[in-house]
Order: C-alpha cells, then sequence, then structure tokens
C-alpha cells in the first residue's frame, strides 16, 4: 500500500510530465491562456491518463511482453510481440479518448464548447503515449501501481498546467520585453517552475 | 537548366524550395507552428542523441508525408487521424527497430522518445495541413523542411546545453585543461530538464529580435 502511495507522489512531483520530461507541451503551451480551459484540459488528461495505463499495463502484460501469451498456450512462451506496443498502445488512447469525448459532450457542453479542438488532441498528447511507454519502460509490478502512476502523471500535468494559466493571467499586466512576448516569456517561466519543481528530488521515497 | 523541362513544374521551383526552406525561420515548427516540443527537448542534454532525433524525425515526417499524400484520395475524412496514426507509427517502428539494431547506446539514452515520434505533433500537423492536399513531391519537402527546422533547433539547444554543461561536443573535450585550472567550471545547471525551455526561451527572444514580424501582440 505504502509503495502505491510513493509511486503516486512521485510521479506528481519528482517526476513530473511537463517539467522532468516535457510531455505534453503542445497543449501545454496552446491552452494555458486562461485558469478556466486548463482546469478542464487538466481534468481531461488526469482522466484519460487513469484509464489508458492501466488498460496499457494489462495488454502489456497479457498479449505483448516475450512470453505473455503463455495463458493461451504453453507453446506461445516464446513469442515477443513487444515491437507491436507503439502501434497498439496509440490504438487504445485514440479510442479511450473518443470515448471521453462522448461522454464530456453529453454531460458537460459548455466544458466541451470551451475545450473545442484540444479534445481530439489529447489522443496525440506526448504526455498520455508517455505515460503508457514509461509504464512499459519502468515495469510496475501490479494494475495498483500502474494506475497510481497514470493518475499521479495526470495530477503532475493538471497542478502544471493550471499553475502556468495561472501566472499567465498575471503576466499580461506586464511589460515584457516585445520580441519574448507571449511564447518566449512562457517557455522561461516553464523553464523557472522546473528548476522550482527540482528541490522535490530531494525527497526519498 | 530547366531549358529541358520547362513544360512540367521543376522538382526544384522557387515555390518547392520555399517549402523547403520556411520552416527553417518563418515557419518554423517549434520556435512559430508550437508544434512537436513534447518529444524533443529531453533529448538536448547531449548532442549525439539530438542529432540521431533529429535524422529520425526527419525520416518519419518525409516518408509519412508521401504515403499520406499517395492515399490522400483514396482516405475517407471520418477516419483520416486514424490512418495518419497507423502511417506514422508503423514508421516509428521501423525506425526504433533500426536504431536498436545499430547505434543501441544512443536508443537506450532516448528511451521513450523514439516511440513519441508518434505523437510528435509537427507530424500529425504536417499530414494534416500540407500532405492531405498536395502532391507527393511537394510533400515530400515539406516533410523534410519541417523535419530540418525542427533539427536545426533541436541541435542548437543541445550544442549549447552540452558546451556549456559539459565542456564537451560530441563527447570531445573543447573546453581546453587550463581553463579549468584558473576556476572555469562546467554549468551542472545546463544538463538538468529545465534549462532546455530555458534556452528554447532565449532562441525565440534573438529570432524574434531578428524577424519582426513574428512578435506577439498581446
Amino acid at each position: 500500500m505504502q509503495e502505491i502511495f510513493n509511486i503516486f507522489i512521485k510521479s506528481i512531483f519528482i517526476d513530473n510530465m511537463v517539467f522532468a520530461y516535457f510531455l505534453g507541451m503542445c497543449s501545454y503551451l496552446a491552452v494555458s491562456k486562461t485558469v478556466k480551459t486548463s482546469v478542464g484540459l487538466g481534468a481531461a488528461v488526469v482522466f484519460v491518463l487513469g484509464i489508458t495505463v492501466p488498460v496499457d499495463y494489462l495488454l502489456n502484460e497479457y498479449v505483448l511482453k516475450p512470453g505473455a501469451l503463455y495463458w493461451i498456450d504453453a507453446s506461445f512462451a516464446d513469442v515477443d510481440l513487444s515491437f507491436l506496443s507503439f502501434i497498439l498502445f496509440i490504438a487504445i488512447i485514440a479510442s479511450m479518448v473518443q470515448l471521453v469525448e462522448m461522454i464530456v459532450e453529453k454531460f458537460s457542453p459548455a466544458l466541451y464548447s470551451s475545450l473545442g479542438i484540444f479534445l481530439p488532441l489529447i489522443a496525440v498528447n506526448c504526455a498520455i503515449l508517455g505515460g503508457s511507454l514509461f509504464m512499459q519502460e519502468r515495469e510496475y509490478q501490479s494494475l495498483a501501481q500502474a494506475t497510481s502512476f497514470g493518475l499521479g502523471s495526470g495530477v503532475g500535468w493538471f497542478l502544471a498546467i493550471v499553475g502556468i494559466a495561472a501566472i499567465r493571467e498575471k503576466i499580461r499586466y506586464s511589460d515584457v520585453p516585445a520580441p519574448l512576448r507571449g511564447l518566449g516569456i512562457t517557455f522561461i517561466i516553464t523553464g523557472l517552475m522546473g528548476i522550482a519543481f527540482m528541490s522535490f528530488l530531494g525527497i526519498k521515497l | 537548366m530547366s531549358a529541358e523541362i520547362k513544360e512540367r513544374e521543376p522538382l526544384f521551383s522557387a515555390k518547392n524550395i520555399k517549402l523547403l526552406k520556411n520552416p527553417l525561420n518563418f515557419e518554423n515548427p517549434i520556435t512559430v507552428q508550437v508544434l512537436g516540443i513534447c518529444s524533443a527537448l529531453a533529448v538536448t542534454a547531449k548532442l549525439e542523441p539530438a542529432v540521431v532525433m533529429s535524422i529520425s524525425v526527419v525520416f518519419v515526417a518525409a516518408i509519412s508525408n508521401v504515403v499520406i499524400s499517395l492515399l490522400r484520395n483514396g482516405i475517407p475524412p471520418r477516419i483520416r487521424i486514424i490512418v495518419q496514426l497507423v502511417v506514422i507509427a508503423s514508421m516509428v517502428i521501423l525506425v526504433d527497430q533500426v536504431l536498436k539494431a545499430f547505434v543501441y547506446d544512443v536508443s537506450k539514452q532516448l528511451s521513450v522518445f523514439v516511440g513519441l515520434i508518434i505523437t510528435n505533433c509537427i507530424i500529425m500537423g504536417r499530414l494534416e495541413a500540407f500532405a492531405m492536399a498536395n502532391k507527393p513531391w511537394p510533400s515530400f519537402l515539406d516533410g523534410i523542411g519541417n523535419g530540418l527546422g525542427y533539427g536545426a533547433i533541436l541541435i542548437i539547444i543541445a550544442f549549447f546545453r552540452e558546451l556549456l554543461g559539459s565542456g564537451t561536443i560530441y563527447g570531445y573535450h573543447v573546453v581546453p585543461e587550463s581553463f579549468f585550472e584558473l576556476g572555469y567550471k562546467n554549468n551542472g545547471l545546463m544538463i538538468l530538464p529545465p534549462m532546455a525551455l530555458i534556452v528554447v526561451g532565449v532562441i525565440i527572444w534573438v529570432q524574434r529580435y531578428y524577424t519582426r514580424e513574428l512578435i506577439e501582440k498581446n
């Protein structure tokens, strides 16, 4: 139980998707103009990561890993399908995103219209595929660990995008040098936030 | 030069050259279109992985642009995203297997980031914006151009981070020993991930200083 909690905290603060691995930067930069939309997108990412990582974990465990097909028949013990993981992971992600889109459209049309084009873009949000690939690379031991990693990464991404959106709302009133305005200053602030987040590196879990 | 092929559009007409050159500055995928930052910056602590990553992206962008452009009239619009993803994913699997076979160490360093080329927004973005509406040859050039524009930024970032962070370029020591004796130290901060973002910020600053028309109006 403690280990699951550790993975959760670690993936939020220490291995933060945005600050440590630069994942999901496209939507992070594009949707972080106001806090309201960024909260919506952040929540959608938490949700999608919380679903896709466990699903991809099961897929990896029972289909893709070397010897994973053993449960069908003993003669499959040396089949290694791991080269297919990119294509299968992305297929799972694309269908899950479609599902989320349908749910959001049904239950929260206001959120749906404010997220606009960015909801389908979650499918090509690197944070989502990155979550599944890190899960595969770090070889988590159980479904619970994979789930807590997925949720934790989502929450970390959520924190990052809401933080930058709040800063960008304020920075509109500041006198930024013209060539640095907009994109440039956002990058630099993200870098500074990343340095701040590095202070969590000292925590031993 | 173009006397004998005047009837057809020459392979390197002004329009096609523009496709190749524009992404390097005015339409740079990273600093102007803001695409594909995701999977890239983490590989820029050293030059070698950055170069390998750039070559992979150029390859995937060019080939998948051509494939989609050839298929563009046969793809039903409703399922185009899936088709694009499948084409890109197959190219990336190819690149991944080649890297594993020939440059295993670099492929280990790049870890998940090779796989993340699939969700690299540059490639999807170019397929959607260009290859779906153009002939194979311009699409090929567009893919190469965007891949190069992306690679150029990666390599600039990696150059500065490796030089200032470890005092080497492509693994060779370039900062002379005498500097270290005088008290020069490598800036360990440059190796850390957040510095990549700050270096990009500075590159954008310099680029927009010289290309005024790119400045945002707040």
